[in-house]
């Protein structure tokens, strides 16, 4: 059983009177939710985007069975969000359907970029004359969409020349004309029955990202086959802001550590690990920022960023501080500016946690603004002394992660 | 004077009646905000807390003079709701809520852009002049004064203002750009008021890493006449991971701490490397 699970208060604890709108009206804490390639091309074909033939599978026995329905040589790609998966040996070819099922047992057996292989994409071998690359994203500080695309595809978009890249941005009311796709065809060298082809993908590669809500999707390599210009590869990020209207999505979130997973599930505000040893809490995305700067710069190492929220309540925040114990951190330094939330909640949490689970490690407190001398009084009942200096704080913090001693 | 809105500026509230719309109304009017109008559809012709409700924008702006509108609205329901307020005419428009889509925020920004509307937002804390706040951050965290504050964030700004109040330095506004990928309104927006406002005699810029907004403003700052002082979040971060922030993120080497200082020291801001220097460097610029 994990701490955090230990942490349940009845409702009487709990006080909503001050909230911050920004964490009620809060969907969930998972940015970008990227999509497996085959989910992508399952988005492409919905829309007429040409994609090899093929088919998930999670054994080395549908795999053969795919490769026979298939007809022709395949391709088994491994299903795992990082890129360069051909570089880790998580890409293989088969002529044949029993060549298929050994190669799909040896790539479901790796782990390919730290992440273990779990489902597969078998699909035709295509005849590739050329690769191109493109791709539809959002330039926030242009304010628009922003189309890149490339005759020399395959590689990455950063290692290409400045001068080979077409780059655009699109007017969100007009969307992607026919007239500027057609002319982005041009502009990388496509004619006649390709150009057309090209001009049709882009347009609907568009009208993907505005209506289910893709912050990415790019192609590549987009290849030329004959007349044929298909999509070899996908890669669909679906903003999470959005998934309150698509509840079709399959959520992937293996690029999560397993704390984070727990973070997640606590319904912790956003959490990032990062590996030290001064577990950190604070109220706020910028100044959990900046107190990990602070621990860094006076020669700390923090484990994480957790940005409680504002108004998050004592058992938010209990839950919260369990996360952090999760860590085994050498210190806890929680820094709170209290306006929205509030210092005796925290220091009720604290103590909640303190009594009831027990904190192994020393806990430095930095507390200031609403309702502070209560959370000071609530501290002190629990042999915790708080302070008002941001400084002095992470200064204490650092040092005792360094003897590993007493608080 | 102050930039965007002052004392006699008259708000409305969009989504009034909710928990969080009533209690931040409270804090506003404790604030000496003047809040004339709100909208709460089925609630039309009734009054919340000495305000008077409509059904819509438009029937609130035909009854009312409304200068500012703030957003207390769910995340799936604020493009509807800040279209709306554009297209009454409203000129100043604050929008609280985090988790937009990125998609509707596009459209809420470039709508605004071409009907001459400030959105500040989405995400935020909204802002502050002396008696008219829009927005959540606690009234506490404000004083009168000649520094303006433009920042990311929220906690940090309450942080940095705290400590300037401590010193005894006011405020002539606060702005809060929000976290989000698509902010309605940029540091460069901003400086360029707050160079213009006679009353503003130095500018606290509170940034973050991710995207290219400081290094835009670094730009601006070069032709500014008053004194910047800078403070950025996230020299610690890691590259690749989002810092709460959706903006918060270096991503392909780009938006990093390094590279934001090195431009905005070049541009002649001065560059506080802790938030409890601020202050102390405003003192020297304002002695």
């Amino acid at each position: 059983m994990l701490l955090y699970h230990h942490i349940q208060m009845n409702d009487e604890h709990l006080r909503w009177d001050n909230i911050n709108p920004q964490i009620i009206l809060r969907e969930g804490q998972i940015y970008n939710v990227k999509c497996f390639e085959y989910m992508g091309k399952e988005i492409f074909a919905d829309y007429g985007i040409p994609v090899p033939q093929g088919r998930m599978v999670t054994t080395p026995e549908a795999a053969e069975q795919v490769a026979a329905e298939i007809g022709k040589s395949v391709v088994i790609k491994s299903q795992v969000l990082s890129g360069k998966r051909g570089k880790g040996g998580g890409i293989k070819f088969s002529d044949t359907p029993a060549g298929a099922r050994t190669a799909a047992e040896e790539i479901l057996a790796m782990t390919v970029q730290g992440h273990q292989v779990k489902c597969l994409l078998v699909e035709e071998k295509l005849r590739i004359e050329h690769e191109l690359y493109v791709a539809i994203t959002i330039d926030g500080a242009a304010k628009a969409p922003v189309l890149i695309t490339s005759a020399k595809g395959g590689m990455d978009i950063e290692e290409q020349a400045e001068e080979d890249i077409v780059k655009v941005h699109l007017d969100v009311f007009l969307g992607l004309q026919p007239y500027l796709a057609k002319d982005l065809a041009r502009r990388i060298g496509l004619k006649g029955a390709q150009a057309k082809a090209y001009a049709d993908i882009v347009q609907k590669m568009y009208k993907i990202m505005i209506e289910r809500d893709a912050e990415l999707v790019e192609i590549n390599p987009l290849v030329l086959s004959g007349d044929q210009v298909i999509a070899a590869d996908a890669k669909v990020t679906i903003d999470d802001s959005a998934l309150f209207r698509h509840k079709e999505l399959t959520i992937v979130d293996e690029d999560k550590t397993e704390i984070e997973k727990l973070a997640q599930a606590a319904g912790v505000g956003s959490f990032v690990e990062l590996g030290g040893d001064i577990a950190i809490m604070a109220n706020g995305a910028g100044i959990t920022m900046g107190t990990l700067d602070m621990i860094q710069l006076f020669g700390g190492s923090p484990a994480n960023f957790m940005d409680a929220g504002g108004g998050t309540g004592v058992e938010g925040t209990a839950k919260a501080i369990g996360i952090l114990l999760e860590q085994k951190p050498k210190v806890i330094f929680i820094n709170i500016f209290g306006g929205i939330t509030r210092c005796d909640d925290v220091a009720n949490a604290l103590a909640y946690v303190k009594k009831n689970i027990g904190i192994p490690v020393p806990v430095v407190v930095r507390m200031v603004g609403t309702n502070e001398e209560a959370g000071v009084q609530i501290l002190r009942e629990v042999g915790i002394d708080a302070y008002r200096e941001m400084k002095e704080a992470a200064q204490k913090a650092v040092e005792l992660s360094k003897v590993g001693g007493v608080a | 004077m102050a930039i965007l809105v002052n004392s006699e500026s008259k708000v409305l509230i969009q989504g009034i009646t909710g928990k969080q719309g009533t209690f931040h109304l409270k804090q506003m009017q404790a604030f000496g905000t003047q809040v004339v109008a709100g909208v709460a559809p089925g609630k039309g012709g009734g009054v919340h807390e000495g305000v008077p409700l409509y059904e819509s924008v438009f029937e609130a702006c035909e009854n009312h003079q409304i200068d500012a509108s703030v957003l207390f609205i769910p995340a799936a329901f604020c493009k509807d709701a800040a279209l709306e307020a554009i297209e009454a005419g409203i000129k100043v428009i604050v929008i609280i809520t985090e988790h937009i889509p990125v998609v509707d925020e596009l459209i809420i920004v470039n709508r605004a852009k071409l009907k001459g509307a400030t959105i500040i937002g989405p995400n935020t804390f909204g802002m502050a002049s002396w008696k008219c706040k829009l927005g959540i951050l606690p009234n506490v965290a404000f004083s009168p004064g000649p520094v303006g504050i433009v920042a990311r964030s929220g906690t940090l700004t309450y942080e940095i203002v705290g400590s300037l109040t401590n010193v005894g330095i006011g405020q002539t506004s606060v702005v809060g750009l929000g976290g989000d990928r698509v902010p309605g309104s940029t540091f460069v927006d901003m400086l360029k008021l707050f160079e213009a406002d006679p009353e503003t005699k130095a500018v606290v810029l509170v940034g973050e890493i991710g995207g290219n907004a400081e290094e835009e403003a670094a730009e601006y700052i070069k032709t500014m006449s008053k004194p910047v002082v800078a403070y950025l979040a996230g020299k610690s971060a890691p590259p690749g991971k989002r810092m709460g922030h959706a903006g918060a993120i270096i991503e392909r080497g780009k938006g990093t701490y390094e590279g934001k200082i090195q431009a905005l020291e070049a541009a002649g801001a001065r560059i506080a490397i802790f938030p409890y220097e601020v202050a102390q460097i405003i003192q020297e610029l304002l002695a």
